[in-house]
């Protein structure tokens, strides 16, 4: 098994770890560390992946911090509106949903 | 054309600058900066949608660096065909917003600069050519939606936008490992050349990538049963971001799918071709039985567009087979597609109207607004026959199409759903006219002082109408729509 094998089977284990955490998980908090998790996989998956015979690819590290700072600001976006609704509720879980 | 006054890139440019001078200047005059920018955009697109019918699709290099070094911009009919939506429901809708919030309210200091965002990030993902930048166009249409949605800043409102959140990060999580994954496999993720490397004989990775991609997408589309996040996230905003929502961010993503399925995924998707088919009829069956059971009126809006969606996913079954039903089951994709954005708009801005007059936003609380408010009324209505299926709507020739193709590949089923979608529309389209012309319980007469500004009814009444007099100029948006299609 190559490095970059390894990265990636370790970043796809991260990932199902991350999405089971934002679905399952009640905590917004947890919730939302769950997603960086999952992002983190995806990121190791992408490096991991794409080298060519142990020489690293420019390009999918690029890639890489483009989405670093999508989901630094997809965080920041979470952490504010889970802020918010710990001001106006209480809770830092979301209430059951009125869909009727 | 010289570079500096290409459409394409001034389409992605424009709204980013008003949405950002929109920050700056406030409510007030950033309203008028929006409309005036949108403006401008809508003239952009009819340009580029005339080059287009003139010279066939093509490309941009942006800033002159073309790919692999920079990013690749790309045109063709169906990304016109979005394009064109967007624009022309963005502009009335912008000038209803204006209408809609007044100057002090919270909500209209964010809405201009994300409503600038959001349109950017749309014309960005219609526009683009590669895969990731198609994910980085994705989180920015998510991020705004998202912004729009918690922008009314109730507790409701950010519960349903951190749902919302949520959903479209997993959704957009999975295109990106996806991406990953084909760019392991082949070294690019520009759309053109993959299409020729991806055969039936593709490796699992790419199979995987290609369940991933396609998986997270129908989640950001909500299509059954991944709509859970759709009606409290539509159904609870304000009136002019649920119409945004539902007339273009959901479109987004179902654009996506298409451009996948058609291109580099053609030659996995066709021996699962059923599983979206099946998935949609359950979604148009489930959310219209919601929508005529809804309490409340925006619910009822809401709970409808998750099952109009539902249609857009019935013609994948029929778009491989043979090549000329296969056409014309993807006309009725972009037919609808184009159909619900603009009578959704107008449904949920009428819905907005309605709500505003009367202080309840019950279906029982619209009990003899008919003489009250005709226009809104009236402009419901047409949302409805579009909704139906009706002629000449643009969506009975959506309907029209999409019959011809299932019974062109004998696809009995397929009809059923259509014709059974279409009479549960109407079941919930008249549930509200009903209660619209019944006469109020005495007693219970509201204050008759309060009245919609013109504004305000008429921008829905011309977004309903557009969507109805979409049947009778049908052939040009066909037209657009098969520029760069080899058909």
């Amino acid at each position: 098994m190559t490095t970059g094998l390894v990265f990636a089977v370790a970043g796809a284990i991260l990932f199902s770890m991350g999405v089971a955490g934002v679905i399952l998980l009640a905590h917004l908090l947890r919730r939302i560390l769950a997603f960086n998790l999952m992002g983190s996989g995806a990121f190791l998956v992408l490096v991991g992946l794409a080298q060519r015979a142990g020489i690293a690819d420019p390009v999918p590290q690029a890639m890489v911090l483009t989405g670093i700072v999508v989901a630094v600001a997809a965080t920041a976006l979470a952490l504010a509106l889970a802020r918010r609704l710990h001001a106006l509720t209480g809770a830092y879980t979301l209430p059951e949903a009125r869909d009727d | 054309m010289t570079e500096l006054a290409d459409p394409v890139a001034w389409l992605i440019l424009l709204p980013l600058f008003w949405a950002t001078g929109a920050f700056l200047l406030g409510p007030g005059r950033g309203a008028g900066l929006a409309i005036a920018g949108t403006a401008v955009q809508c003239a952009l697109t009819f340009v580029l949608a005339g080059e287009l019918l003139a010279h066939g699709s093509r490309s941009h290099a942006v800033g002159g660096w073309g790919a692999p070094l920079g990013i690749d911009l790309g045109v063709d009919g169906l990304a016109a065909v979005m394009l064109l939506l967007t624009q022309m429901a963005g502009l009335p809708l912008l000038l209803f917003a204006r209408g809609y919030f007044r100057p002090d309210d919270a909500a209209a200091r964010h809405f201009w600069p994300l409503a600038g965002f959001l349109l950017a990030g749309l014309n960005a993902l219609f526009l683009s050519a590669d895969l990731f930048n198609l994910y980085v166009t994705l989180e920015l249409v998510g991020l705004a939606a998202v912004g729009l949605v918690a922008a009314g800043g109730g507790a409701g409102q950010i519960a349903a936008a951190l749902r919302y959140l949520f959903a479209t990060l997993v959704g957009s999580g999975m295109y990106l490992l996806g991406v990953a994954l084909v760019y392991g496999a082949y070294g690019t993720v520009s759309i053109a050349p993959l299409a020729p490397l991806v055969d039936a004989g593709a490796p699992a990775a790419v199979r995987i990538a290609a369940a991933l991609m396609l998986a997270g997408l129908m989640l950001k589309t909500a299509l059954f049963p991944f709509h859970y996040w759709l009606p409290p996230a539509h159904g609870g905003a304000p009136a002019p971001v649920s119409a945004l929502l539902s007339a273009l961010v959901v479109k987004a993503s179902f654009y996506l799918i298409l451009r996948l399925w058609l291109g580099p995924f053609a030659p996995l998707a066709d021996a699962v071709a059923w599983l979206p088919a099946l998935l949609g009829s359950a979604a148009i069956l489930w959310g219209s039985w919601r929508a005529i059971r809804a309490a409340r009126l925006k619910m009822l809006v809401a709970w409808s567009t998750v099952a109009q969606l539902g249609y857009l996913f019935l013609i994948f079954p029929l778009l491989g087979p043979d090549a000329g039903s296969g056409n014309t089951a993807l006309q009725a994709g972009g037919m609808q597609v184009v159909a619900h954005g603009l009578a959704k708009a107008a449904m949920f801005t009428a819905a907005g109207v309605l709500i505003h007059v009367t202080g309840r936003d019950d279906v029982a609380g619209v009990a003899g607004i008919a003489d009250r408010l005709p226009v809104t009324l009236f402009a419901f209505a047409l949302a409805g026959v579009t909704l139906m299926g009706l002629p000449p709507s643009g969506g009975f020739l959506a309907k029209w199409l999409l019959i011809d193709a299932a019974l062109a590949q004998g696809q009995w089923g397929l009809v059923a759903v259509i014709v059974a979608g279409g009479l549960l529309a109407a079941a919930y389209v008249f549930r509200v006219l009903r209660q619209a012309f019944m006469v109020p319980p005495q007693g219970e007469r509201r204050h008759p002082a309060q009245h919609a500004s013109p504004l305000l009814e008429w921008t829905a009444f011309a977004l309903a109408a557009a969507s109805v007099l979409l049947g009778l100029r049908g052939m040009e948006l066909l037209r657009l729509l098969a520029v760069g299609s080899g058909t």
